[in-house]
């Protein structure tokens, strides 16, 4: 007779379990998923240059932006996106300080999944092994000095409405740049209509980036979930039904749009380094 | 005729031409200590777990201590771990385990063992007593009686499928790992506390306790209380998550408390 001996409760050591099926596998295609989406973007963030096509001096080429970098605050010192809103890097910027208009803009959409519902029991099981997965066990250090989300630092995910506000303001500067991704500059200088490989992939960008913002948790609440009757107010049901629908979908939305996203500005990318031609359908 | 129990213990029960042996490894012991041991069951089709322990009780080890009831999965009483998952004994069908691997059973591990596989689970019993009980509005007709839309009560409907077989608590790495009873009251009473929070007739306030004293912030959402219901509920998403933002509204939000200031708190 085979003995194991522990007492109960037993306390596990870090990634022992009894579980017998691929309980692994979650948690490791979230950490290279994750990982390799955060390593892609920073690199690209900072990288600063091949950001977008059909500036001025590509004529008949559609204007396509990359998503990391839309709103342009300001081009780079020499360069002419032809998107940005106020014009080349002011003087008073420092020399010393790194500049690429990424910078400025991807700490929001990056808030944004950082405090996502879906995605911190995601990283938390990927990233923190806490727990690594279910009924598997955790790193003897954290023990009953865990504090969760009930307190500093982690209490700081109730944020996540905040960052929702701001992730709904991106659809819309996103959506803009879907439909500047149907204009192109003529040999004149005038801007013409045309669609491109490019411009569906901006525009599904936007589109699948909207199914994961709408269908956020917090939006639920927002819509009606904060409210006990939900028939009491007109249209209210029906909303909250609406996002409800998109709420449990949000992790297949999450993934897809996170993926949507990289995939705009690698295709914006190699056709700005000359790897990829943008084919112009109309 | 019926069948008689073995005098040798841990004796393979007889497989026949419907039947085929598997290996099971048991936890056996008191809060004082105990191990595993090995029992070998024939199985036939369309048995679930529990009658394996059944038959082992019967034919191998009378003394196995096993908690069970209905056998149809309504009244959670027969909830142990299965192979390192939470799971309900008589809802587990042993073609949905992996074959000629040997099946490990051991009792929830969140809750102090009584002996075997049967776990002390009063615990949950007094972390429910301290929660605010349903307080209704005054009745809207003479009659004593309240007028209600169905869809008003959808969500709290959901909830009342729990069976109170603990196997969420028995998940939640926060009660399992981190020991949080005392601050923590555990998936299952989050739930229990929305469905009254979100009940259209109650005008109870809870959303302080869920703060301060029954610990939701101690949730980081990792859904294995989801992924163990038998009941397909969806604790996090529906229940917990709801919760966290009502309590947002309440304590961390500036813009939403200064726009309840001018409104009534239950609508």
């Amino acid at each position: 007779m085979m003995q194991t001996p522990i007492s109960l409760p037993q306390a596990r050591g870090f990634l022992q379990t009894q579980r017998k099926d691929l309980w692994w596998l979650v948690p490791l295609l979230v950490l290279a998923g994750l990982g390799g989406f955060i390593v892609y973007s920073t690199w690209a963030a900072f990288e600063g240059t091949n950001f977008f096509i059909g500036g001025l001096e590509q004529p008949g080429v559609q204007r396509l932006l990359s998503p990391f970098y839309s709103p342009v605050l300001w081009d780079p010192r020499g360069m002419h996106s032809g998107h940005a809103w106020l014009g080349e890097l002011p003087a008073w910027w420092p020399a010393l300080l790194p500049f690429s208009p990424a910078l400025l803009i991807l700490p929001f959409p990056a808030g944004f999944r950082f405090t996502c519902y879906y995605y911190r029991g995601a990283y938390y099981k990927a990233f923190w092994g806490d727990p690594a997965s279910c009924a598997v066990g955790e790193p003897a250090f954290r023990g009953e000095r865990y504090r969760g989300e009930q307190k500093f630092p982690l209490i700081f995910q109730n944020i996540h409405r905040y960052f929702l506000y701001v992730a709904i303001l991106f659809i819309g500067l996103l959506s803009w740049d879907a439909v500047v991704s149907f204009t192109h500059y003529k040999a004149d200088g005038q801007l013409g209509f045309g669609l491109s490989v490019g411009t569906i992939v901006l525009v599904l960008n936007p589109f699948f980036l909207g199914l994961y913002t709408f269908g956020c948790h917090c939006m639920r609440h927002l819509v009606g979930g904060k409210h006990d009757c939900l028939s009491c107010s007109k249209g209210r049901l029906g909303r909250y039904k609406r996002v409800t629908w998109l709420n449990e979908r949000h992790m297949l939305f999450a993934w897809i749009s996170l993926i949507g996203v990289a995939f705009t500005d690698i295709y914006v990318r190699l056709c700005a380094n000359g790897t990829w031609t943008d084919w112009r359908i109309l | 005729m019926s069948q008689q129990p073995s005098p040798i213990v841990n004796a393979p029960s007889e497989a026949t031409d419907a039947t085929h042996t598997v290996q099971f490894r048991i936890w056996r012991g008191n809060a004082s200590g105990g191990a595993f041991q090995n029992y070998s069951v024939a199985v036939s089709e369309g048995m679930v777990v529990l009658d394996c322990v059944h038959r082992i009780q019967a034919e191998q080890a009378p003394d196995l201590a096993v908690r069970w009831n209905c056998k149809a999965g309504k009244c959670g009483s027969c909830s142990a771990e299965i192979n390192g998952k939470p799971c309900l004994m008589c809802m587990t069908r042993m073609e949905t385990l992996p074959p000629g691997e040997t099946v490990t059973l051991e009792p929830m591990q969140t809750f102090p063992l009584v002996r075997d596989l049967v776990a002390d689970v009063s615990w949950n019993y007094r972390v429910k007593k301290n929660i605010k009980p349903f307080k209704p509005r005054k009745p809207d007709h003479a009659d004593g009686s309240w007028t209600m839309m169905q869809e008003d009560v959808d969500r709290v409907q959901e909830f009342r499928k729990c069976i109170e077989c603990f196997l969420c608590q028995d998940v939640c790495h926060v009660l399992r790992d981190h020991h949080k009873h005392d601050e923590f009251i555990g998936p299952r009473f989050l739930m229990y506390t929305a469905a009254l929070e979100m009940h259209p007739l109650d005008i109870e306030d809870r959303v302080s306790d869920l703060k301060n004293k029954d610990g939701i912030g101690y949730c980081n959402i990792t859904k294995c209380c989801t992924k163990v219901c038998p009941e397909h509920i969806g604790i996090t998403d529906n229940a917990i998550i709801p919760m966290k933002e009502r309590v947002v509204d309440e304590f961390y939000d500036p813009v939403t408390r200064l726009f309840r200031m001018f409104k009534s708190k239950k609508v």
